[in-house]
């Protein structure tokens, strides 16, 4: 084969089956984390029947929904009902593009020359991520009303208004980051914090808090999870769905937190940078990769969402609207102000 | 541009990967269809109207409106952002106006009642 096809196919190929891969694989036992974790905080003992301690329980969910039989209500909005379940999971994964794991690595040897283990890193990354993941409020709003199910629209009309409404502070709080790194690359603002031996959650404390804020309702959950009120909405957007289509929502919704994860522990705590990059005699952190280094973070936060999700109380719609426009809204203005002022002091 | 490369493939794939996980589904699913499963979920009572009849409030589509202005404002600070080490004071001066006019319109919209909700 010659280069170009090997460097511009076959290579990103490979890595995008492996990411999939490996996506899919800790999305669906990120599921039986949760369950697990709410059930131990609950003082349950969650799923313990399917496998050694319940450990076989994501297949037997997935091979269940696979087999599920699917329903469609006969006065839904056919095409659009069918569309909605892929609008949402398309731009989940696509996001997954240029997410930075990992610095360029030869696999312990493996290769002669160092590869970035990553999909690919663009210069208008963080851009390109918000602007995919924003694409997520047409399936939502879609798969709610085509549904024609007076539940799955008022959900779908929440969450749509919720999913937007914390968009624009969510935008201010990258913002913030941005001035500090002088870059949209997310390989570049990790770098940007190792020149700077300084994490920027410490400069962006208010960003972060910010960010994670809209993190949390942008994929819908605890204590944001109004769309999928149980008790008045009974599953909001996704009532009329099952099977497969129902599965797909699933995943995006899991996919999304881990892209909301993986961008904290980008923007904020480094990536894969090990705490404290400049001090030498902490180098023996070292012997960890770098990629284990991103994973635990992101894993903290992920935990993070599930603690949120067994002790915060739900919030009313209109208390909702009102921490956003509000109480973000402004907090992050103020801070990308701050923050500006900062950086133009300090760099001059 | 060959950085886009990639992402372009990533498209393809991810376009694929609900075409075929839906594809796998109806060959092996079960199904008994049955017109009472066909129809809306409202808690057992037959419905009497579908949702395509009923109204909503017009606050969604005030907070769509509120959306579209401040959204396309933050794409305004990024290239602001990143340049902003060259534009230093200048740059710095000239945001800040932005966001002052920017500040009058929120205020207005709080003022009459746009980011109520009730």
């Amino acid at each position: 084969m010659d280069q170009p096809l090997i460097q511009f196919i076959v290579i990103p190929l490979v890595k995008i089956v492996v990411i999939l891969a490996v996506l899919l694989l800790i999305v669906a036992y990120l599921t039986f984390a949760e369950r697990k974790i709410l059930a131990y905080m609950q003082v349950r003992l969650g799923p313990n029947r399917v496998g050694p301690k319940g450990w076989l329980q994501p297949i037997a969910d997935a091979f269940k929904l696979l087999v599920k039989e699917d329903l469609v209500p006969a006065k839904a909005e056919k095409f659009v009902f069918m569309l909605a379940p892929g609008l949402i999971i398309i731009p989940a994964l696509l996001v997954w593009s240029v997410i930075p794991f990992a610095p360029d690595t030869t696999l312990f040897g493996l290769l002669k020359q160092p590869i970035p283990p990553y999909l690919t890193d663009i210069n208008i990354g963080l851009l390109f991520l918000l602007g995919v993941s924003g694409v997520g409020v047409y399936g939502v709003i879609l798969g709610g009303w085509s549904s024609n199910n007076k539940f799955s629209l008022m959900g779908g009309l929440r969450s749509a208004a919720q999913m937007v409404s914390y968009e624009v502070p969510m935008g201010f709080a990258v913002v913030s980051v941005i001035l500090m790194a002088g870059s949209l690359s997310l390989v570049r603002i990790v770098q940007a914090q190792q020149e700077a031996h300084l994490w920027f959650f410490v400069p962006g404390i208010l960003a972060l808090a910010i960010y994670f804020c809209c993190g949390v309702a942008e994929t819908n959950r605890n204590p944001f999870d109004l769309p999928e009120a149980e008790s008045e909405l009974v599953a909001g957007f996704h009532t009329e769905y099952s099977g497969m289509k129902f599965a797909l929502f699933f995943l995006a919704e899991y996919a999304n937190m881990l892209v909301i994860g993986s961008v904290v522990a980008l923007l904020f705590f480094g990536g894969w940078l090990r705490p404290f990059p400049s001090w030498g005699w902490l180098g023996f952190l070292d012997i960890i990769p770098p990629f284990f280094w991103f994973a635990g973070k992101v894993a903290v936060v992920i935990f993070i969402y599930m603690w949120f999700r067994g002790t915060f109380p739900r919030y009313r719609f209109d208390q909702l609207m009102h921490i956003g426009w509000k109480w973000l809204l402004p907090l992050s203005l103020a801070n990308v102000v701050i923050v500006a002022l900062g950086v133009l002091l300090l760099k001059g | 541009m060959t950085n886009y490369i990639p992402i372009v493939i990533f498209t393809l794939v991810a376009v694929s990967f609900p075409i075929i996980t839906l594809l796998i589904a109806k060959v092996i699913r079960a199904g008994s269809p049955d017109p009472v499963k066909a129809e809306p979920y409202e808690c057992g009572v037959a419905a009497e109207t579908t949702a395509f009849d009923t109204r909503f409030s017009i606050r969604y589509y005030l907070i769509a409106v509120l959306f579209v202005v401040f959204d396309v404002e933050t794409i305004f600070l990024f290239p602001w952002a990143v340049m902003f080490d060259r534009l230093a004071l200048f740059g710095f001066i000239e945001m800040m106006v932005f966001l002052a006019i920017l500040l009058a319109g929120y205020v207005y919209a709080w003022r009459r009642g746009a980011l109520e909700w009730a």
